[in-house]
């Protein structure tokens, strides 16, 4: 389960996440929204320390996984990443082989067993519901393959290394309806073995894919509630106004 | 203003005008059975198309906005009621025009004392001041008439019930013939159903404004509504 607790996040002096405190449960799609600049992709990213890599940043709180504090000074950040795969907004495949892509993460972590590393290829090719597209061409390079089939094949990335948690930074906003719909799907499949947090644009995409829904303005997590909840009730003004397109 | 919202007030509009149709075929019908008004009835029952015209045009249009607009929240809660009121608002024009038909058949006229006991009027007027209350309601988006509306329906039934006896005694003691006494009941059925629709149409406001599911629960534990037999 993750769970934050009092998250307040700064960049330099500007409070970009206030008193935060969520709890996401095992095998659920949860879905973050609001306007632009709003907290919740800083938020997503606090959840494998992506936004360590920003120097002014500071954050006050905790942030656990599974009762752990994933920012305590003992918390080896790469293993972290391994348990928390990430998809981000444009597909960012490697110049490398469609294989290649796929067995980084592993190749990375010291695995050798070209078997195992055949086997675990075609795996997450599958779970990615790629492996029909791509089977006869896995030497090709992953650039030849559309930019539905590299999103695809950049969750075959993240899968490969065997997460528990994946989070998805507007996964579909560069992609087609088609290859919307496919990543769709996906989650709904992947939701079965993954914890699965998604920040979208996109609120009928919200609507379609999550159990949860998070709702954030100005920092602040105005609401966080059932989806269908949030689409047909939502408790708070601000949510109703965001959501029927009546913000601002 | 958005332009989503001006989409929704015209939906709104549609329907408030099929209400005012209804409302005005209601109080003919009354006019008309009370005063054994076959002109009127007649104009009653030529009006249905109109209502009926009404009710595919609503549809219509909300199936478009949908389609168009993927509303959600109040704004699809809204849509999915106005859906739902249009039809029970036709159906209600239907028995209006059913009792329209009754009177220019010369089928139920009882005697002006045996009216008075049935309290036919009464009803009548029950049933279309829940008809435009519900109007109100939807209108000021305000549920606070709710419960009155519903429990305006009590009163309606009981009338009915109570016709059930009287009618059946007045067959009985021979102040009316039998068919004139069962097609006397078929009318008052109708406006019994008619109360019962006033009462859907109530439920419907009620989800659309609070959110709030009434429909089939026999306490309607809304504060703004009375707590049993509804």
């Amino acid at each position: 389960m993750l769970e934050t607790k009092n998250i307040d996040f700064y960049y330099g002096s500007f409070h970009a996440l206030k008193n935060i405190a969520m709890k996401i449960e095992d095998h659920t799609v949860t879905a973050f929204i609001g306007p632009s600049g709003c907290g919740k992709s800083t938020f997503l990213r606090l959840f494998n320390r992506m936004n360590d890599l920003i120097p002014s940043m500071r954050l006050t709180g905790e942030c656990l996984i599974d009762g752990e504090d994933i920012y305590h000074k003992s918390v080896d950040v790469a293993k972290l990443r391994k348990r928390v795969g990430m998809v981000f907004q444009k597909p960012n495949p490697f110049p490398k082989t469609i294989f290649e892509n796929v067995a980084y993460g592993l190749r990375v972590d010291g695995v050798n067993d070209g078997r195992f590393i055949a086997r675990r290829v075609e795996e997450s090719l599958q779970s990615a519901a790629l492996w029909e597209e791509v089977k006869d061409k896995l030497k090709k390079s992953a650039f030849e393959l559309s930019g539905g089939q590299q999103q695809r094949l950049c969750i075959a990335r993240a899968l490969a290394i065997a997460p528990s948690i994946i989070l998805m930074d507007e996964p579909a906003s560069a992609l087609d309806p088609i290859s919307t719909s496919k990543i769709e799907d996906l989650i709904h499949i992947l939701k079965k073995d993954y914890t699965i947090v998604i920040v979208t644009h996109n609120m009928q995409q919200a609507a379609r894919v999550s159990d949860k829904t998070g709702f954030f303005m100005l920092g602040e997590l105005i609401e966080y509630d059932d989806t269908k909840k949030i689409f047909m009730n939502p408790e708070k003004e601000e949510t109703q106004n965001y959501i029927t397109g009546r913000f601002g | 203003m958005k332009h989503t919202e001006k989409e929704l007030i015209t939906l709104k509009e549609e329907v408030s005008e099929m209400w005012r149709l209804v409302l005005s075929q209601l109080e003919k019908v009354k006019q008309a059975f009370l005063n054994n008004d076959i002109e009127l009835a007649r104009e009653v029952a030529s009006r249905e198309k109109r209502v009926n015209s009404f009710e595919l045009k609503i549809d219509s249009d909300c199936e478009n906005y949908i389609a168009l607009y993927n509303p959600v929240a109040i704004d699809l809660r809204l849509v999915l009621s106005l859906i739902k009121i249009s039809i029970t608002l036709e159906r209600i024009a239907d028995f209006a025009d059913g009792i329209a038909k009754n009177i220019i058949d010369r089928g139920a006229d009882p005697d002006g004392d045996l009216k008075e006991d049935l309290q036919i009027e009464i009803m009548f007027d029950a049933v279309i001041e829940m008809l435009s209350d519900s109007y109100v309601a939807l209108d000021s988006e305000n549920t606070r008439l709710s419960g009155k509306i519903l429990a305006k329906d009590e009163t309606v039934d009981e009338i009915y019930r109570n016709a059930i006896k009287i009618l059946s005694d007045a067959i009985r003691d021979k102040k009316i013939d039998a068919e004139n006494g069962l097609k006397t009941m078929l009318v008052m059925r109708k406006i019994e159903r008619i109360g019962d629709h006033c009462s859907n149409i109530v439920e419907e406001i009620v989800f659309y404004i609070d959110a709030k599911v009434l429909k089939h629960s026999r306490n309607k534990t809304s504060p703004t509504l009375p707590k049993e037999g509804l």
